[in-house]
C-alpha cells in the first residue's frame, strides 16, 4: 500500500466523514496532510491524542481525524484544551484554529494560554479571511484589501499571529505556508516534541473568498504568491529591512525552554501538602 | 470543632461540626462529591469559593486555575470533565451571562459540569454586594436554543453543602450541566452545620461504556435516555461537538436524526422528574394560605408561617430547592389546598409567573416583589398574608 494510503487509513475517519467540506484547492487539506505525517513521525498512540478545534473552515478538521476529537465553541478551543490537558496531563493536546477563531474572538484565550505556558500545540491556519461565513475581513486581513465587509477597502491594520505568540510567551513559534508543505511538517513535528505552549502558524489561501474579491487568481496562483513572499528565517537574517518589506519569515521564529504550567502546578501541590516550602 | 461520640464499636465515628459560610459549604460539598478541577474568574459574591478551592484542591491532587474570563472558565471545566475529572466553576450574574455560550455546549454535548451562580442585583454590573433572585429565568433560558436544564437553590448553609453534592450527582447521572443558584445572603451567611460521614453521603459517577471501543456509539439512546460516557484517553476515540449531531457524535442536518436527539435531551429529565424534585412542605396540610418561596426568602417565609400560626392564621409554606425543572406537582398540591398562595421573590416575579401558569383557578396567587437589594423580611410576608387572607 502506498504510504499516503496507509496514513489515510490509519489517521482519517475515511469511511465515516468524507467527502469533506473544504473547497477544491483549499490549503487546509495540505495542512491536514502535514499534520498527520508529523503525528505519524512522533509515534504517538491515537488514543493519547486529543485534537481540539474551534469554529470555521479550519475548525471542521476535527471531525475527519481519528483521535479523541473536540469541536468547541467559536474562539474557545484553547480554553477547552486547557481543561483537558490539566485534568489528564498524559494526553497530547493539539489545537487547530483559523485566524479569526484564534486571534479575533479567541485572542484573549490565545495570549493567556501562551502566557501560562500550557503544554499544547496550537496550529493556526491563517488565510486572512472568514471563509465559512462568506469572506468577511479578519484581524489578519491586510490593510487595503477587500472583503465582503470591507467592500471599499480595509482601513484596519492586521497583526502578525506569530509575533503575538512570541510576545505572549510561547516557547516555540514556527511559521510555514501550505506551499512549503515539507517545512510545515517539520515545524509541526518540532512543536509536538516541545514541552510547553507551541504555535505553528500556517499561511494559507482562500481563493474562493479572499482571492476572488482581491483578484488574486486561482489557488495555484495564490500559492505562487506564498512562494514569492516567504523568506526563510536564516536568509532573512542576511537581508536588509527594505528588502523584507513585503515579505514574511518562515521557519522557526522562537525556540526556548520554560517550565510548562502542569510542572509548575506540581510545585503548588507539593507546597499545599507541606512537602516543600515555597 | 470536633466532637467525638461512640458509634460503631469497630470504628470511632467523628462528628464534624463546622461554622461555615454558604460559599464555604459549597467548597466542602464539592470536595466530598469528588470535584477535582475548578476554573474560575474573581467576582463578588462568589470569590470565596475560588479562594478556598485554590488552597484545598492541590492538597487532594486536584487542579485550580484562574482563567482569563468566565467563558474560558466554563470551557476549561468542560474540557476537564471530558477528560474524566469532576469539575466546577463559580460566578455571579455578569460572569454567568458570559458562561451561557459554553453552557449550551455542555448541554448539547452532554458534559457533566457544575456552575455555581451567587446571585447579585442586576441587570449588568448591578449591585455587586447585594442579594437578588433575578437570575432564575436566565438560569432556565439564558443560553440560546431549546434545552433542558437542572437548577437547584439552597436556603441554608447545610443545603449549600447537600445541594452541591446533589448537583454533581445529577450532572454525572444525567450528563447535563447543573446550576446551583445561591443568593448573596445564603452565600455569605454563616451557620453551624454537621458534616455527614463520608459513608453517609451518596456519590454518583458517570456510567462508562462496557462495550469494546469499536461497538461504542457515544450518543446512542438508552432506556434511561443517558448514553454511557467514555473519557478522553481511555481508548474510546469519538467526536464531541457543539453542532447538532447524530448518535455517533458527527454533525448532522437530517431532520430524522435531529428530532430524536433533541427530544432525548428533554426526555433525560422528563422521565426522571420525580428524582429531580427537592423541596419541603411546611405546615401546608391544613393551610388556608400558603407561601411558595426559595433561597433566603424561604427563611423569612418559614418564620412568617410560625408567627401566623401563633396568631391563629392557618399558614403554610412550600420551599422549592429545585427551581428547574419546575416542581409542578408539589405546587399544584399547595394550590389545591390553600385558597390563597403568596409568592415572595427578590425579583419582579419569575417563579410567581410559573405558579400562576400551573394554577387552574384553584387559588388566588399574590406576589411580593423586592428589587432594591434588600431582603424580604418575615414582617413583610406576615403583612401580606393578613392583607389577602
Amino acid at each position: 500500500m502506498a504510504e499516503v494510503t496507509k496514513l489515510i487509513h490509519n489517521y482519517l475517519r475515511h469511511d465515516k466523514k468524507f467527502p469533506h467540506v473544504w473547497c477544491p484547492g483549499c490549503g487546509i487539506g495540505i495542512m491536514l496532510g502535514a499534520l498527520i505525517r508529523a503525528i505519524d513521525h512522533t509515534g504517538y498512540n491515537k488514543d493519547e491524542i486529543v485534537l481540539v478545534s474551534g469554529i470555521g473552515c479550519t475548525g471542521r478538521l476535527s471531525v475527519y481525524v481519528d483521535f479523541n476529537t473536540l469541536h468547541t465553541t467559536h474562539g474557545r478551543a484553547l480554553t477547552f484544551a486547557t481543561g483537558v490537558k490539566l485534568a489528564r496531563p498524559g494526553l497530547k493536546v493539539i489545537v487547530v484554529m483559523g485566524d479569526g477563531d484564534a486571534v479575533a474572538i479567541g485572542g484573549n484565550h490565545f495570549i493567556h494560554a501562551a502566557r501560562r505556558n500550557i503544554d499544547l500545540t496550537a496550529i493556526i491556519v491563517n488565510n486572512s479571511v472568514y471563509g465559512m461565513t462568506g469572506g468577511q475581513y479578519s484581524p489578519t486581513t491586510p490593510y487595503g484589501m477587500r472583503s465582503t465587509t470591507t467592500a471599499y477597502s480595509n482601513v484596519e491594520h492586521s497583526f502578525s499571529i506569530s509575533e503575538l505568540a512570541v510576545t505572549a510567551g510561547a516557547v516555540f513559534v514556527g511559521r510555514g505556508t501550505v506551499y512549503h508543505a515539507k517545512l510545515l511538517e517539520s515545524l509541526m513535528e518540532k512543536a509536538f516534541h516541545k514541552v510547553g505552549f507551541s504555535v505553528v502558524e500556517v499561511i494559507s489561501h482562500c481563493h474562493t473568498q479572499f482571492g476572488r474579491l482581491n483578484r488574486m487568481g486561482s489557488a495555484v496562483e495564490m500559492m505562487q504568491w506564498q512562494r514569492d513572499h516567504a523568506v526563510a528565517v536564516e536568509k532573512a537574517a542576511q537581508m536588509k529591512d527594505e528588502e523584507l518589506k513585503d515579505k514574511f519569515k518562515i521557519g522557526v521564529l522562537v525556540d526556548r525552554d520554560l517550565p510548562a504550567y502542569q510542572d509548575e502546578y506540581e510545585k503548588v501541590r507539593r507546597w499545599s501538602k507541606g512537602l516543600e516550602k515555597e | 470543632m470536633k466532637r467525638e461520640r461512640q458509634g460503631s464499636p469497630l470504628k470511632k465515628r467523628v462528628r464534624k461540626e463546622l461554622l461555615l459560610q454558604g460559599n464555604e459549604a459549597v467548597v466542602e460539598g464539592a470536595l466530598r462529591a469528588g470535584c477535582r478541577f475548578f476554573a474560575g474568574y474573581p467576582i463578588t459574591p462568589a470569590t470565596e469559593i475560588s479562594e478556598q478551592l485554590s488552597v484545598r484542591l492541590p492538597q487532594v491532587d486536584g487542579t485550580f486555575i484562574q482563567m482569563e474570563d468566565e467563558i474560558a472558565s466554563l470551557g476549561a471545566v468542560i474540557g476537564a470533565s471530558l477528560a474524566g475529572v469532576k469539575s466546577m466553576t463559580a460566578t455571579s450574574g455578569p460572569g454567568f451571562s458570559r458562561m451561557h455560550e459554553n453552557l449550551g455546549f455542555a448541554i448539547i454535548a452532554e458534559v457533566p459540569s457544575v456552575i455555581v451562580n451567587a446571585m447579585r442585583g442586576g441587570p449588568s454590573t448591578g449591585l455587586p454586594t447585594s442579594p437578588s433572585q433575578g437570575d432564575v429565568m436566565q438560569a432556565r433560558w439564558g443560553t440560546h436554543g431549546d434545552h433542558p436544564i437542572i437548577v437547584l437553590c439552597p436556603s441554608t448553609v447545610r443545603e449549600c453543602f447537600d445541594l452541591t453534592i446533589k448537583s454533581f450527582n445529577y450532572s454525572e447521572k444525567y450528563r447535563i450541566p447543573v446550576i446551583l443558584l445561591i443568593d448573596e445572603v445564603v452565600a455569605h451567611m454563616r451557620e453551624k452545620i454537621a458534616i455527614p460521614d463520608d459513608e453517609d453521603i451518596e456519590i454518583l459517577n458517570r456510567v462508562k461504556p462496557t462495550v469494546p471501543p469499536e461497538w461504542y456509539i457515544p450518543f446512542e439512546d438508552t432506556p434511561r435516555g443517558v448514553p454511557p460516557m467514555a473519557n478522553f484517553g481511555e481508548g474510546y476515540r469519538y467526536h464531541v461537538t457543539g453542532l447538532t449531531h447524530d448518535v455517533r457524535g458527527f454533525p448532522t442536518s437530517r431532520p430524522d436524526e435531529i428530532d430524536p436527539f433533541i427530544r432525548r435531551l428533554f426526555r433525560k429529565l422528563s422521565q426522571n422528574f420525580a428524582d429531580l424534585q427537592i423541596g419541603e412542605f411546611f405546615k401546608t396540610d391544613d393551610a388556608d394560605v400558603a407561601v411558595v418561596a426559595y433561597g433566603c426568602v424561604a427563611r423569612s417565609a418559614k418564620r412568617a408561617v410560625v408567627d401566623c400560626r401563633e396568631r391563629g392564621i392557618k399558614a403554610g409554606m412550600l420551599k422549592l430547592n429545585t427551581l428547574w425543572p419546575f416542581m409542578r406537582g408539589q405546587v399544584e398540591k399547595v394550590l389545591g389546598q390553600a385558597k390563597v398562595v403568596i409568592v415572595p421573590e427578590m425579583n419582579m416575579g419569575q417563579i410567581s409567573r410559573e405558579v400562576k401558569r400551573v394554577n387552574k383557578g384553584d387559588a388566588k396567587v399574590f406576589t411580593i416583589n423586592r428589587i432594591d437589594g434588600s431582603i424580604i423580611t418575615p414582617q413583610e410576608i406576615i403583612g401580606r398574608i393578613k392583607e389577602v387572607s
